[in-house]
């Protein structure tokens, strides 16, 4: 019964803060937009007069799409215009069960693993949850009606299974460097240090694998530089005919989709959780020094870590958003079949080697 | 409480492959069908994961749902009038299709009732990596077949994906 609670606590909290953090990632974006645009933005939505800088945005924005018109367009497949938008919001959201966001925490007896779920085949369950996203797109560029979001969404069917093929062979040197597939052991073993004192991080062992996945898993979140299927700015895409909280959810899961992404570069890459030189028990430096600390300090460090993490690839995908100019359809076709795949297959190639020649 | 939950999930994932799978064969829209086939596909992994196979379940979602249903779904997008298009319904040829249903049930039948099942007494134990010691042991060789066979697939796809010399001439 208490490990029902206990679970269910961590889903709820999981839950806010994925979906609390999309909306501040919302804020972040026309912040950012603003900065890299050199104007000043977001700043009029108030309440009472009160402003902080922006940050009431969200609020006004969640509340106008609640109030737009719900708009079927007349012709269209009712239900699965209306099942579309949950289908794509369900995986952004799911992701984020097998990633750890802490070591444990001890309460008195109670020891508690700091993640949803302690899969064994974390990594394949990512893989599976993260392809089920092409479906909401491609639904509702078909149940629209529209030619155009119909070419939309053939365009994002086209391209996310491409970029997932590309995904699932960027990681496997590091699933060889690490030999497991649960995400919690991989963290783990990122703990350690090499050469007594650089963390085991996977950027210092995949540093190509890392260099292949990211633009990858950008390609899979369908933003700028390869938001054809959306095509916000000139081709209309596979949502346009979507209105209120209906396009509030396309909008929102690609925010989710941010922050799930960098969960899982900071877990993969960079360590997750884990600070320089933080055991269990506490702080003990290569250059000698020794600080014990509680587990509760310990946990709250590895909390903030984790969330610095996050927040740092988070802004760096919204800088990204706003640096670059789209990709043309052959180029982004090109850059997944002709230049990640391949570099993909002799990262493996090359990693496995190292490991030869390392372990006899 | 627990014992409780996981049959009331069990139940479910039997409704959702069941009712979905109903919905694949008799639905009229051929989008429909495909669309439906997805939650088959996903009740399946469910029912993998009741059998302890976490790695099977996992597989499953991936390769199915993941790949060869977006495949069929992009088919079916490329197909001409999909928005009006209606697949007939009527059977015809009772007696000749009742054959091949008859020996698919006895068939299906004969093993439900022959097959030697086994009960284990400790479910969920991660099936990784014994599946992978076994792939690369005593099953290796129709694990490399398999793979050539993919690899040949692969190769066959890129020679029919590419230009040919004619039109590279004109």
């Amino acid at each position: 019964m208490l490990e029902t609670i206990i679970i269910l606590i961590k889903v709820w909290a999981v839950l806010i803060a994925l979906v609390s953090g999309a909306a501040i990632m919302t804020w972040v974006e026309r912040k950012e937009s603003a900065v890299m645009q050199d104007r000043l933005g977001a700043n009029r939505a108030d309440i009472l007069g009160f402003r902080v800088i922006g940050l009431f945005q969200p609020l006004a924005d969640g509340l106008k799409m609640f109030f737009k018109e719900d708009f079927i367009p007349d012709r269209a497949d009712k239900f699965l215009h209306t099942l579309a938008p949950i289908l794509a919001f369900f995986p952004a959201l799911v992701t984020f069960a097998v990633i750890p966001f802490g070591d444990v925490l001890k309460i008195g007896d109670l020891v508690i693993p700091l993640q949803i779920a302690k899969l064994n085949i974390g990594y394949l369950y990512l893989l599976a949850f993260g392809g089920l996203a092409v479906y909401g797109t491609v639904l509702a560029g078909y149940s629209s009606n529209n030619k155009y979001s119909l070419l939309g969404g053939l365009r994002a069917a086209a391209q996310m299974i491409s970029y997932e093929v590309c995904l699932g062979l960027t990681l496997i040197g590091l699933i060889m460097v690490y030999s497991t597939l649960q995400l919690d052991k991989i963290v783990q073993q990122q703990g350690e240090l090499l050469f007594g004192f650089l963390p085991v991080w996977g950027i210092f062992l995949q540093p190509l694998g890392f260099l292949l996945f990211f633009p990858a898993a950008i390609a899979e979140t369908k933003r700028v530089p390869f938001d054809l299927p959306e095509g916000e700015s000139e081709i209309i895409g596979y949502y346009t005919e979507y209105s209120g909280m209906r396009f509030g959810l396309f909008y929102f899961a690609e925010f989710v989709e941010i922050i799930v992404l960098a969960a899982l570069v900071s877990t993969l890459f960079f360590g997750g959780y884990q600070v320089p030189y933080l055991y269990a028990d506490g702080f003990s430096f290569p250059w000698g020094g020794h600080w014990v600390l509680p587990n509760l300090i310990i946990v709250l460090l590895q909390l903030a870590s984790f969330g610095l993490k996050i927040a740092f690839f988070c802004w760096l995908q919204v800088l990204i958003r706003w640096t670059l100019p789209r990709f043309r359809y052959d180029q982004l076709m090109r850059l997944c079949w002709v230049g990640i795949l391949p570099l993909a297959i002799l990262n493996i190639l090359l990693t496995g080697l190292i490991l030869l020649l390392i372990k006899p | 409480m627990i014992e409780l939950l996981s049959q009331a999930a069990f139940w479910l994932f039997i409704i959702v492959t069941v009712g979905s799978a109903v919905v694949v064969v008799f639905h009229k829209r051929v989008i429909y069908s495909a669309f439906a086939l997805l939650f088959t596909f996903f009740g399946v992994a469910g029912l993998y994961v009741f059998l302890a196979a976490d790695f099977l379940a996992a597989s499953q979602v991936l390769i199915y749902v993941g790949g060869i249903l977006t495949l069929i779904i992009f088919g079916v997008f490329v197909t001409a009038k999909i928005y009006t298009m209606t697949i007939p319904q009527q059977t015809h040829q009772r007696f000749l299709a009742l054959i091949p249903v008859l020996v698919i049930a006895g068939v299906l039948m004969y093993v439900l009732f022959t097959a030697d099942w086994k009960v284990i007494d400790h479910p969920n134990q991660p099936t990784t990596a014994r599946l992978g010691k076994l792939l690369l042991t005593t099953y290796l060789v129709p694990f490399e077949v398999a793979s050539v066979l993919l690899l040949a697939a692969l190769i066959g796809a890129m020679r029919l994906a590419r230009p040919r010399e004619e039109d590279h001439e004109q």
